[in-house]
């Protein structure tokens, strides 16, 4: 994918990847993920990383079978979202038969089925 | 305040044409919406035209003027980028500068070229409408986040396949005997079931195709079509549009979309109207469940009621709402920068008495058109009324 450095994101996805993932947090509680100068939510500048938690609960996902160019040779794979409470996030489902909400996952990154590019994957808890 | 008019409207069929330039589709249907409104080309001051993928179709960036140049007009022209919704936002700001008398007649539409690109590259281009970075680069594309709020849905409301795949066999029904449908024929509960999965739990019948097209429209004020004797009938009387977090994972609601709400909250306040004053609704279903966020965020169903609408028959041309008696993108097509466009002129011609569907609907006034761009992130909603 891209060659370019994408700086906040660059960081925060190596970060997950070192078992030290984080959202941003502003005072009023409001999470987001970076880069960010300001909250989405409330316009409140003063933004904090908060740790995300071990795991989260799997809220939807679907199984991907028609894909991009650069995922169809991965295909097919599943994606998922996942409440970590302060933020959700949306990665690839690993390790799962049969998925079903609610069910406790962690994130970590690993590499693409096809190509050594990072990628935010969710497993069993 | 002036009311504002639609004089004349043009459509090229919606299909599979990789070798029409998308330059050639709308000379074709912005020709047809001028010839249609009987202006004559120098009096339209401005061209306010949707487009998305221009640039990864056609290599083709700053379509305003080139397209204005097609249509054989020399005004100020713009284009406009939302996505899916890029000309329901441009048919929005052309309603907004007639109002404000900024100008008289304006011609509005907009094209898309996609199927030169293929599947996948069609599918890589829409996706771009999504959050790059904590989206596309988890494999994420529309069918994907379309599936994903489809499997919330379930989850949080009940319903199941088979009730979607009752919206596709609807408006590939009402697409039979559309001239501009990509698809024409109809198709089975069972077809849609057995079709191949796309994104789970959404099959390929379940997804809106792939599509080449233009549409136009010219609009004038009140007083302008009064005053040179413009058969226009049918006004657009409620503007409104809804913005949305860009990904989906950032939502308030995997299962809700509150742009499409706020976008018909100001349409309707501005029409004075409400939701159950609508009589039929052309709504933005580029996959089967969009249809059922839809007419829930439009306020005709309850949050959990739109999966049933059309197995129940509350949605048919025969039901108490008829949605999509076009086709809707579903069998119609979704050229995506013609979508806006698109919708506002079937229901203008379902509401003039001049749609060949029009004898479903033979009585109805006020009509609604839902454009969604992304995943509901931006939402354009119209309110179209027959003057009486």
């Amino acid at each position: 994918m891209s060659e370019q450095r994408d700086e906040g994101y660059d960081e925060w996805i190596a970060a997950i990847d070192r078992g030290e993932g984080y959202a941003l947090e502003c005072p009023n509680g409001h999470g987001s993920l970076p880069p960010r100068r300001l909250c989405p939510e409330c316009g409140d500048p003063d933004l904090e990383e908060q740790p995300l938690p071990d795991s989260g609960t799997l809220d939807t996902y679907t199984r991907i079978h028609v894909a991009t160019p650069e995922f169809v040779d991965d295909a097919p794979y599943t994606v998922a979202i996942v409440d970590f409470g302060i933020t959700r996030l949306t990665g690839q489902l690993r390790g799962v038969e049969e998925p079903e909400a609610g069910i406790r996952v962690d994130v970590g990154v690993e590499e693409r089925e096809t190509e050594d590019e990072p990628l935010l994957v969710f497993r069993p808890a | 305040m002036t009311g504002v008019r639609i004089a004349g409207t043009g459509h090229t069929h919606f299909g599979q044409f990789p070798e029409r330039t998308g330059r050639d589709l709308f000379a074709e249907a912005s020709g047809e919406a001028i010839e249609q409104s009987g202006i004559d080309r120098d009096s339209i001051e401005a061209l306010f035209y949707g487009n998305f993928m221009g640039e990864l179709a056609e290599d083709q960036g700053h379509q305003g003027p080139l397209m204005a140049e097609m249509a054989g007009i020399r005004a100020p022209a713009t284009r406009f980028e939302s996505a899916c919704a890029s000309s329901g936002v441009a048919v929005r700001e052309a309603v907004k500068d007639v109002r404000n008398g900024e100008a008289d007649a304006i011609l509005v539409g907009g094209a898309e070229r996609m199927t030169n690109l293929g599947t996948a590259g069609a599918t890589k281009a829409l996706s771009i409408a999504a959050d790059e970075l904590f989206e596309i680069r988890a494999g994420m594309n529309f069918p994907g986040a379309y599936a994903l709020m489809a499997q919330a849905y379930f989850d949080e409301y009940g319903g199941d396949r088979e009730d979607l795949a009752h919206i596709a066999v609807k408006n590939h029904e009402n697409a039979l005997e559309n001239e501009h449908a990509q698809y024409q024929r109809a198709i089975t509960v069972e077809d849609v079931l057995e079709a191949p999965p796309v994104a789970e739990p959404l099959g390929l019948y379940d997804a809106c195709p792939i599509t080449d097209g233009a549409s136009a429209m010219v609009l004038v004020s009140d007083e302008y079509a009064e005053r040179e004797g413009i058969d226009a009938p049918v006004s657009i009387t409620g503007t409104g549009q809804g913005s949305d977090r860009i990904a989906l994972a950032d939502r308030e609601y995997l299962v809700r979309t509150p742009a499409a709400t706020a976008a018909a909250e100001e349409a309707y306040a501005d029409a004075g109207i409400g939701p159950e004053e609508v009589e039929v609704a052309e709504v933005h279903d580029c996959f089967t469940i969009a249809e059922v966020l839809a007419v829930e965020s439009l306020g005709f169903f309850e949050h959990g009621e739109g999966i049933g609408a059309a197995r129940a028959g509350e949605t048919t041309r025969e039901g108490r709402i008829p949605i999509n008696l076009s086709g809707g993108l579903k069998a119609k097509g979704h050229p995506v920068g013609a979508t806006g466009t698109s919708q506002i002129i079937e229901l203008s011609r379902l509401l003039a008495g001049e749609h060949v569907n029009s004898d479903a609907v033979p009585d109805a006034r006020i009509g609604l058109a839902h454009n969604a761009g992304g995943t509901v992130a931006s939402t354009t909603v119209h309110v179209l009324e027959v003057a009486p």
